[in-house]
């Protein structure tokens, strides 16, 4: 990952939450955010850098053809479309969701039961039905988001995790799912090294259309509704802004992508069993993910499910042990919170940010302001 | 179902509902003087229950006896916790952060767990674990009194302290208002580091009772985490009687449900009723309905 990437990242940093509490601070916030994506745009070298990354995702499994690695990309791109579009909804909401598995595991399974039901082949055909099981997890999303969105703070994410718990509960318990036993996909009609090809373009397509998705949010009206209720729902509230409405759509959309990557995910492995498809570690993989990276940015989620996913991959591939990796991962991301508590991207954003300031030769007081002027150079 | 199953379910719900209560405690005292909601809790009564079993097997130190060694171990640990990571959280979003926090060091703490000891079924055995005794005509298995016992009576060794000791008076103060126990010269920090140490050091009591009447390995974390969250939402964050009431009340549901119904859907009907309720009640049944803060 180039420097040129993470400055680019600075169109995306969340605006401090700290500006919460000062009224009038309200129409400047509203500016920064929305002009959040124009710097970056009107730069060659960023917008340069932005399509090099993405020409090297599209030829990636055109040059390295090693299956082992092939996988690893795959499912990281998996993890990142889940990253984001967990993002998507508590990034930009702040409200924690800790149930996305829900989405994820559901996807899984309205899969390989679609297919078991209709009598659908592997490969091509059945990732037809992804956007199916992208509208299965977003309408499981519309009663589950009713309910936990009756609540708020730590409430929300107990609930979460409640409703989490009742869903593989059930799974394990109901006919349809095959209990313990779990269910088969159909096998895909492709072979030998180019196996994982089919699964990474389309895995790469669906990221294409959450990270568009995500930025489309971002901009827009409702995505700053969705800030506004982060910073102070009670506010964003009285102001005028439907915060149950809003909330359950960000809430209904996140699970869409999670349910369709769920889908293929699930394709990709071949069945679903209760205690891959609800998994607790998914919870919260997706949720340190988007953390490490920097919560409520475009490219955080990314960046951390990039480095996350390939380093579990690598570390289950090469010890062949949870053990080792569920010990790496929680300190990778303990070290982290440590050195930078508000994620990867936003802490070099801002250290970039200073830097620039310094060598234009900002004077000492400037320098104080600095957060303020940080947020316009954004 | 007869009279007598329904009745046993209810006694053994009660007295399960005890060992629950006094980990339910832990989290809901650490919850309440830092805001933090330590998702570690479950895997840290499983690590209690491995400490317990390796002084047993390797040193022949038993179940109780041992609690002499576990506790301050465990009570370290939480210090350590606090000290390196929760005291570092940002106050504005240090609930949140302490989840995903807490979350991590869960994780780390059942690599080590699996690294060392595998994942297969353990559990913890002594002479008093398999015996019982005959109480108007129920036989109550001795394991469960013990735990009940030691539970209640630390249970009120910790409601003393919090509301009759000047500890009690000092953790009560920065629960409520961090910068007037500040300004009255309390040192917050101090009894904050205490708190989480006390809140972590009941989990080895809680281990050697959970680890004697349930087989364990080191992902029995997450159900038991989720347990005594249910738990503590449900009485409502920070209210110490409200977990000893909610772990009953959960517990008993529970077996009630198992003997009645089935083992499996049991924990469906407590999670329903857990979701039921915070729909209704956001602040759970016994908390205050929280005040707007800002």
């Amino acid at each position: 990952m180039t420097l040129d990437k993470q400055t680019s990242a600075a169109g995306d940093a969340p605006a401090s939450p700290a500006a919460a509490a000062a009224p009038g601070a309200g129409g400047d916030r509203t500016q920064a955010a929305a002009a959040g994506p124009q710097p970056a745009l009107r730069s060659p070298l960023r917008l340069g850098a932005r399509g090099l990354i993405l020409l090297a995702l599209v030829v990636f499994p055109l040059v390295i053809t090693d299956p082992t690695t092939t996988a690893i990309a795959f499912f990281a791109l998996v993890f990142m479309v889940a990253a984001t579009s967990w993002n998507m909804f508590s990034g930009y909401s702040g409200y924690l969701a800790l149930g996305h598995a829900v989405f994820f595991g559901s996807g899984g399974y309205a899969l390989a039961l679609l297919c078991q039901q209709l009598g659908v082949g592997g490969g091509w055909p059945s990732f037809a039905l992804l956007p199916l099981c992208g509208i299965v997890a977003a309408l499981i999303a519309v009663p589950v988001g009713l309910i936990a969105l009756r609540t708020r703070r730590h409430t929300f994410v107990v609930v979460t995790i409640a409703i989490f718990f009742i869903f593989q509960l059930v799974a394990y318990n109901v006919g349809f799912t095959g209990g313990t036993s779990g269910v088969f996909l159909p096998a895909p009609p492709f072979s030998g090294a180019s196996f994982n090809t089919p699964f990474y373009y389309v895995a790469f397509a669906i990221l294409v259309l959450s990270v568009t998705t995500s930025w489309l949010v971002r901009r827009s009206r409702f995505g700053l509704q969705l800030l506004a209720i982060r910073d102070d729902e009670d506010r964003a509230l009285g102001l005028g802004v439907k915060t149950r409405r809003v909330k359950l759509s960000a809430f209904i959309l996140s699970a869409f992508f999670v349910g369709m990557i769920g889908g293929l995910y699930f394709d990709f492995i071949g069945q679903v069993f209760p205690n891959t498809a609800y998994d607790p570690l998914f919870d919260l993989a997706v949720a340190l993910m988007a953390f490490f990276g920097g919560l409520g940015t475009l490219t955080g989620p990314l960046l951390g499910a990039a480095v996350l996913e390939s380093l579990q991959q690598y570390l289950t591939l090469s010890f062949s042990s949870s053990a080792l990796y569920l010990i790496a991962y929680g300190v990778l991301f303990l070290v982290v919170i440590l050195i930078m508590p508000r994620g990867v991207v936003p802490e070099i954003s801002d250290l970039l940010a200073r830097r620039r300031l310094k060598a234009i030769g900002a004077s000492r007081a400037a320098d104080k302001q600095l957060s303020g002027v940080a947020e316009v150079l954004r | 179902m007869s009279g007598t199953a329904f009745l046993e379910a209810i006694i053994d719900g009660i007295l399960t509902g005890g060992v629950y209560a006094l980990m339910a405690a832990g989290l809901t005292l650490i919850f309440g003087v830092m805001d933090i909601i330590n998702i570690a809790q479950g895997i840290m009564v499983i690590l209690g229950a491995y400490l317990s079993l390796e002084l047993s097997v390797h040193f022949g130190i038993g179940l109780l006896p041992g609690l002499l060694i576990t506790v301050p171990l465990m009570f370290c640990l939480g210090v350590a916790i606090e000290f390196f990571f929760m005291r570092r959280l940002h106050d504005e979003d240090r609930t949140k952060m302490s989840i995903l926090v807490t979350y991590a060091v869960a994780i780390v703490i059942e690599g080590i767990l699996t690294a060392t000891f595998g994942v297969n079924y353990q559990q913890l055995s002594a002479s008093y674990v398999n015996s019982s005794v005959y109480v108007f005509g129920f036989y109550l298995p001795d394991i469960y009194l013990i735990g009940f016992g030691m539970a209640i009576a630390l249970l009120v060794g910790l409601y003393y302290m919090l509301y009759r000791t000047k500890f009690g008076r000092a953790v009560r103060a920065s629960l409520q208002n961090r910068t007037a126990a500040d300004l009255i010269g309390i040192d917050v920090n101090r009894v904050r580091t205490i708190s989480v140490g006390i809140g972590v050091g009941v989990t080895a009591i809680a281990g050697v009772f959970f680890g004697a009447t349930n087989a364990f390995n080191p992902n029995s974390g997450y159900d038991l985490i989720s347990r005594l969250l249910a738990i503590v939402i449900l009485g409502g964050m920070g209210s110490i009687a409200g977990a000893m009431g909610a772990a009953v009340f959960i517990l008993v549901i529970n077996d009630v449900v198992a003997a009645w119904w089935s083992p499996t859907w049991a924990p469906i009907v407590y999670f329903v009723a857990l979701v039921v309720v915070l729909s209704i009640r956001p602040q759970g049944l016994f908390g205050r309905a929280a005040v707007r803060t800002q």
